[in-house]
């Protein structure tokens, strides 16, 4: 696996390096802190970050280190309470709903531990989900729904409903709904949480391959063996980054010395 | 996402859950159903209280012998006076504005023709009677001054004798007999349909009032120049107030009735007291739309509850949607969307199921059915008002969530 495993980072260091210094996320000194009752809750505490486009970026840490709360933001479904957030170039904290609802559906493809499908909707409704939202519509949503169900190699099963399909193939279709759009990044949080060890495998080399066409992956795991497929490997803990191993020239590049 | 998209996620959502959308839009259709029958019935019954009061004819008083407060206090003897021809002659002089006069002496009566026979209203009229009465004689002729003069023995018949005694012939021309005396038939008087109390108005035939009061109804009972009651139309514009406490004044002088004593006779305008009956209806017609109010109320807070359910269960399925970038607005929308369907498919089967109650009420009242395209379209306007007053709550809710927290629930 090692030998096979270098390879791909190889090639996709190839890639980055095409691409080097377009920077996709910077994080500044970003903290965010929520009041419960009386308590006062650091999730997170002054991070400092930059993700370059084309990375392979797996964040981990325990429950509570402050993983989840790095990627609502990265995600764009939260602002910062102090420091600043760049996702493509725009400030998050200086948002409103409504742009940040058009951040999400234009630059981030979202794909979920549990899936999250609708229920009672066959797998090309699913992934034109994202595409009814975007303003302005593309032409032919259906195209371009059905052309992702190809590449994640469910064209067959484009009528099926969830519960005909494998853990597996939810989470396919789940994928092809978080490309649908052309997003620039790709952001899983657990992705093969709820799926056995042979397909967490499909599933990684699946986002190995898109991250290979050009596409940023950042990976939210507990896994250690699910962050291995990953290139660059950031540790949380207490709010914190206390490791950020495998940073490539790119992001050094792109980053600078911070 | 356009209003396209939101109705098909609507439609899905409403039909994932069938029984409980059936049940929850049950509030919609009974208030429909009765924004509908109060529609349909209120109009219908509106309109068939004009067509009375146009059949009384129009512009007329009637004059009645007796008070107008007899009941329940006895009147002096005396002050009973009945109505004369000499009373109606001065009416017609003395009064301003009379276009046509006559009097109806009422009595009963069989009449025969051939094998068939029948019992009916026998009136004695003037020559004037169908012109007051706005009466349309159908075929035949009407009765001329002559036929009162001559005492003549000619008859005017109803579409119900029509009916009972020359089935499949031709009654003008033909010889009835009327309580065995020999009468021709000269006229059919067109339909008036019932009373407003009932009454069938086609089941009579006039006789001239010479003739009737001699020789059919009365004989010993009735006076030589009595005529009953006395129909007196007026001319467009007259005050028909005005020409009542003329006529009451005439008559009082007549009577020689003294300063503080009661009339001995009574002057109404039935067409007034067709428009009271109508603001009877009318009040019936408020209660019957507080009800279906009331019922859109409830309906739309079984709607409420049922949506804010809805957004409970779905809360992963909104934080889905807002994280692939659906804003507030859309989720908004698309609840919005939900239950405005949700009350217009209760308002079709609500307009269904009144125009159904509407037809049965207005068959076994024997009025029109009015049910219009306003009507229908104020029916489901008001359903479809009513999900968007009880949906807004909902709807918001469902739009202000957090997506993060959305995402988390189960």
């Amino acid at each position: 696996m090692n030998v096979h495993d270098r390879a791909k980072v190889d090639e996709a260091s190839v890639l980055r390096n095409r691409d080097a210094g377009s920077l996709l996320i910077r994080a500044t000194d970003v903290s965010k802190i929520y009041e419960m009752g009386e308590q006062t809750v650091r999730a997170l505490d002054g991070v400092s970050l930059d993700i370059a486009e084309g990375e392979f970026v797996a964040i981990m840490g325990a429950s509570g280190s402050g993983k989840s709360t790095m990627m609502n933001l990265i995600g764009a479904l939260d602002r910062p309470t102090s420091g600043t957030l760049t996702i493509n170039g725009r400030d998050i904290g200086a948002l409103s709903s409504d742009d940040l609802a058009d951040l999400r559906n234009k630059t981030i493809g979202f794909v979920f531990q549990q899936f999250n499908l609708l229920a009672r909707t066959p797998a090309l409704r699913q992934v034109m989900l994202p595409l009814l939202y975007a303003q302005p519509r593309p032409p032919d949503i259906e195209a371009l729904a059905r052309h992702r169900l190809d590449q994640v190699g469910l064209i067959s099963r484009l009528d099926h409903h969830p519960r005909q399909l494998s853990g597996g193939q939810q989470q396919r279709v789940a994928i092809a709904r978080a490309l649908v759009n052309n997003p620039k990044i790709l952001l899983a949080d657990e992705p093969t949480g709820a799926l056995d060890s042979k397909t967490s495998e499909d599933i990684m080399a699946l986002f190995t391959d898109l991250n290979k066409d050009g596409i940023t992956v950042i990976l939210v795991t507990h896994e250690a063996e699910i962050a291995a497929f990953a290139q660059r490997r950031i540790h949380f803990r207490d709010g914190r980054i206390t490791e950020d191993e495998g940073r490539g020239p790119a992001s050094v590049l792109a980053g600078g010395a911070r | 996402m356009t209003l396209l998209d939101s109705l098909a996620i609507a439609w899905t959502a409403l039909r994932s859950n069938l029984l409980r959308s059936i049940l929850t839009t049950l509030g919609i259709v009974i208030g429909v159903a009765s924004v509908i029958v109060l529609v349909a019935v209120g109009s219908g019954a509106r309109s068939e209280v004009e067509r009375q009061i146009a059949a009384l004819g129009s512009n007329m008083l009637v004059v009645f012998s007796g008070s107008s407060r007899v009941m329940g206090r006895a009147a002096g003897a005396g002050t009973d006076l009945p109505l004369a021809e000499s009373d109606m002659a001065a009416i017609r002089d003395k009064v301003p504005g009379v276009v046509a006069i006559s009097g109806q002496l009422n009595g009963s009566g069989p009449v025969v023709f051939g094998n068939n026979n029948w019992t009916t209203t026998i009136s004695g009229i003037h020559a004037d009677f169908a012109t007051v009465r706005d009466w349309p004689i159908v075929s035949g002729r009407d009765f001329t001054p002559q036929d009162i003069r001559g005492t003549a023995k000619v008859a005017l018949i109803g579409e119900t004798v029509v009916k009972q005694l020359f089935p499949g012939e031709e009654p003008v021309g033909a010889t009835i007999r009327v309580k065995n005396a020999p009468f021709q038939v000269v006229g059919v008087l067109g339909t008036k349909g019932p009373s407003s109390f009932g009454r069938d108005q086609d089941d009579l035939i006039l006789l001239p009032m010479t003739t009737a009061r001699g020789q059919i109804i009365g004989k010993s009972q009735v006076q030589t120049d009595q005529v009953g009651q006395i129909y007196i139309k007026f001319s467009d514009g007259t005050d028909l107030k005005e020409a009542g406490e003329d006529i009451e004044t005439l008559l009082r002088q007549r009577r020689r009735i003294q300063p503080g004593a009661e009339d001995s006779f009574s002057v109404r305008n039935l067409a007034e007291f067709m428009k009271a009956r109508t603001e009877v209806l009318s009040t019936m017609t408020y209660l019957l739309a507080a009800t279906s109010i009331i019922s859109l109320i409830v309906g739309g807070i079984g709607i409420m509850n049922i949506m804010l359910v809805s957004v409970t269960e779905r809360t992963r399925e909104i934080g889905l949607r807002m994280a692939v970038g659906g804003r507030s607005g859309d989720i908004m929308r698309q609840f919005l969307v939900e239950a405005v369907t949700l009350c217009l498919i209760g308002g079709i089967f609500g307009t269904v199921l009144g125009a159904a109650a509407a037809a049965i009420v207005a068959n076994a009242a024997q009025w029109p059915v009015l049910i219009s395209p306003s009507v229908i379209g104020l029916a489901l306007g008001s359903a479809a008002i009513t999900g968007i007053v009880f949906g807004y709550f909902p709807a918001r809710r469902a739009a202000s969530l957090n997506p993060i927290d959305a995402l988390r629930s189960e």
